[in-house]
């Protein structure tokens, strides 16, 4: 589905000094697929998923998609139209991932206009239908986005990326900034969206708990290089590479004394619809 | 038995920037509608025809039948002050207008393209920023030929600056946001992304820099008008109602110190009332975000 190859990104520092932020990388996703990216900060993981949602031009490697070159960005408008079919992201902020002046509704219908749903009824009835599918309810869907917590508008970025029905979604950090209670129903609602459509994630995160829930295999990103890669299972329960040992180590016990990065960490499914807060 | 609870109706939206003016920003934009009203309203609200000469009585004191008193050659100074309104407020409302139409686009462009567009953009911008805008008006109507029209044209090339940077700068901040990358991912394109959604979203910040924009312009015109540049003698700007030296020479200030006022007045009240719309705006915003 998605094949990364070579891909490299440095930017220039003053006088010859560049930074090597992504040095080399390939990856390969397949449909239906969860793999996540790991790292601390500066690892170049949130670089390699601009560069992969075409965000970022890529100083070197290739970007296929579905059989398409995707590595450089599209200009015209059928192009732009096409790759949004096949690739869409969801950002880390859910305070800044939406206009502030347009409801989610308005927000869904604009963007499957764009896509070809010309018909006005047809267009209420997939934003309804995309609003269940996240679980939010018709009077959230009208409300301005400054009436909507974190985790609701997360929903709504989670809807907006579904919209053109892409088969990869990029998810930069999605669940980073919800709090702890919120991050578990988001989860569980992108685990849920997976089973229903069979889309492929790409899921960019520094939360290893969360890795144990959502992905299928794992890649330890360190200072632009991949230091590991494999099963979920295999990477975080009997890791190969030092740091890999060392960043599990550093994540802090809950207050159960668990290690979330060792021992699984459960949570309820079956996604509420709306959440209280 | 069942319990009925009434729930109030719509939606609860933010409250809007009503609040944010507050007793100052109320009595200063209140001052600026009268003056764009009574200047609306001269051909019907002037006692007198704006060049009706009464050679008779000249430099008439306030009176019933002339309330501000007459000029040199027995013009009413109040229906010349009306009338004077309409260039004196509607000159700077066109430099605005103007330098608004072409400002924005420019500081969107120069936002969205970013890096060599942005660049040369901001070089031509520092260029004419770097000229007093009197100065563009006055190499204006020396090209052409003095009237309200070049010196106008040559103001709203003074200010573009203004509003584009700001533009720019509002704009350039929205430009980085997930919900414009988001946009950019669904394939819509740049022109629409700038007009359907960076604008609405920054129009609040540059709107609010009219009122102090339009108070320089304001000044600015009556400069040149009292330099003899924009609009000619017989017309009553304010700025010619204070240029008219022959009065102050026989000992009557009084229409020139009418014009000054309706100036002071009117800048005074713009610039506060310009004053309340940028320092409210955070504000607002903070307050907003809270809920």
């Amino acid at each position: 589905m998605l094949t990364v190859s070579g891909l490299r990104k440095e930017f220039p520092g003053p006088r010859g000094s560049g930074t090597v932020a992504v040095a080399g990388l390939d990856l390969h996703l397949d449909r239906g697929e969860c793999l996540a990216i790991v790292g601390e900060s500066g690892s170049g993981k949130s670089t390699t998923a601009r560069m992969i949602a075409g965000l970022l031009a890529p100083t070197a490697g290739r970007v296929v998609l579905d059989g398409h070159d995707v590595s450089r960005p599209a200009r015209r408008r059928r192009d732009r139209l096409h790759r949004a079919r096949l690739l869409q992201m969801v950002f880390q902020d859910p305070y800044a991932s939406l206009d502030p002046r347009q409801s989610p509704g308005d927000a869904l219908a604009e963007v499957l206009a764009l896509h070809g749903v010309r018909d006005r009824a047809e267009r209420t009835a997939r934003v309804r239908e995309l609003g269940e599918a996240v679980g939010l309810s018709a009077r959230q869907l009208e409300s301005r986005p400054a009436e909507l917590s974190g985790g609701q508008r997360q929903r709504v970025a989670i809807a907006r990326a579904l919209a053109p029905r892409p088969p990869v979604i990029v998810l930069d950090e999605a669940v980073s900034a919800l709090d702890v209670s919120i991050q578990a129903q988001v989860v569980n609602l992108l685990a849920d969206v997976r089973a229903a459509t069979d889309t492929a994630y790409l899921f960019i995160t520094h939360d290893l708990a969360v890795v144990r829930q959502v992905a299928d295999r794992v890649l330890v990103m360190r200072a632009g290089d991949v230091v590991e890669q494999g099963p979920v299972a295999q990477v975080l329960d009997r890791p190969a590479a030092p740091y890999t040992q060392r960043l599990r180590a550093a994540v802090p016990p809950r207050s159960d004394g668990a290690r979330p990065g060792a021992v699984p960490h459960q949570v309820e499914r079956n996604t509420p619809p709306c959440e209280s807060s | 038995m069942t319990l009925a609870l009434a729930l109030p109706a719509g939606r609860s939206r933010p409250r809007r920037a009503r609040g944010v003016l507050g007793p100052v920003g109320w009595t200063a934009l209140v001052l600026v509608a009268a003056m764009v009203l009574l200047a609306a309203l001269a051909p019907w609200l002037a006692p007198y025809p704006v060049d009706q000469q009464d050679l008779l009585h000249p430099y008439a004191g306030p009176s019933p039948a002339h309330w501000l008193g007459t000029d040199a050659t027995g013009r009413d100074i109040l229906s010349r002050l009306l009338w004077g309104a309409r260039t004196s407020l509607g000159g700077p409302a066109l430099v605005v207008a103007l330098s608004l139409a072409v400002g924005l686009p420019t500081g969107l462009l120069a936002a969205w393209r970013g890096g060599l567009v942005d660049a040369a953009l901001a070089r031509v911008l520092d260029v004419v920023f770097a000229v007093p805008g009197i100065l563009i008006a006055v190499l204006a109507v020396a090209v052409f030929e003095p009237g309200l029209t070049p010196a106008v044209l040559a103001l709203a090339v003074a200010y573009l600056p203004y509003v584009a940077r700001t533009t720019r700068a509002a704009a350039r901040a929205q430009r980085d946001l997930p919900y414009v990358e988001a946009l950019e991912l669904q394939g819509m394109g740049g022109l629409r992304i700038c007009v359907r959604h960076i604008l609405p979203n920054i129009l609040g910040v540059v709107l609010a820099q009219v009122p102090v924009a339009f108070a320089l312009a304001l000044v600015d015109l009556a400069s040149l008008s009292f330099l003899g540049l924009a609009v000619q003698a017989p017309a009553a700007d304010w700025g010619v109602l204070i240029s008219d030296t022959s009065a102050l020479l026989q000992g009557h200030p009084e229409q020139a110190v009418y014009a000054g006022l309706a100036i002071v007045t009117t800048v005074v009240a713009l610039t506060f009332l310009g004053d309340r719309l940028t320092e409210g705006r955070p504000v607002a915003r903070a307050r907003k975000e809270k809920r």
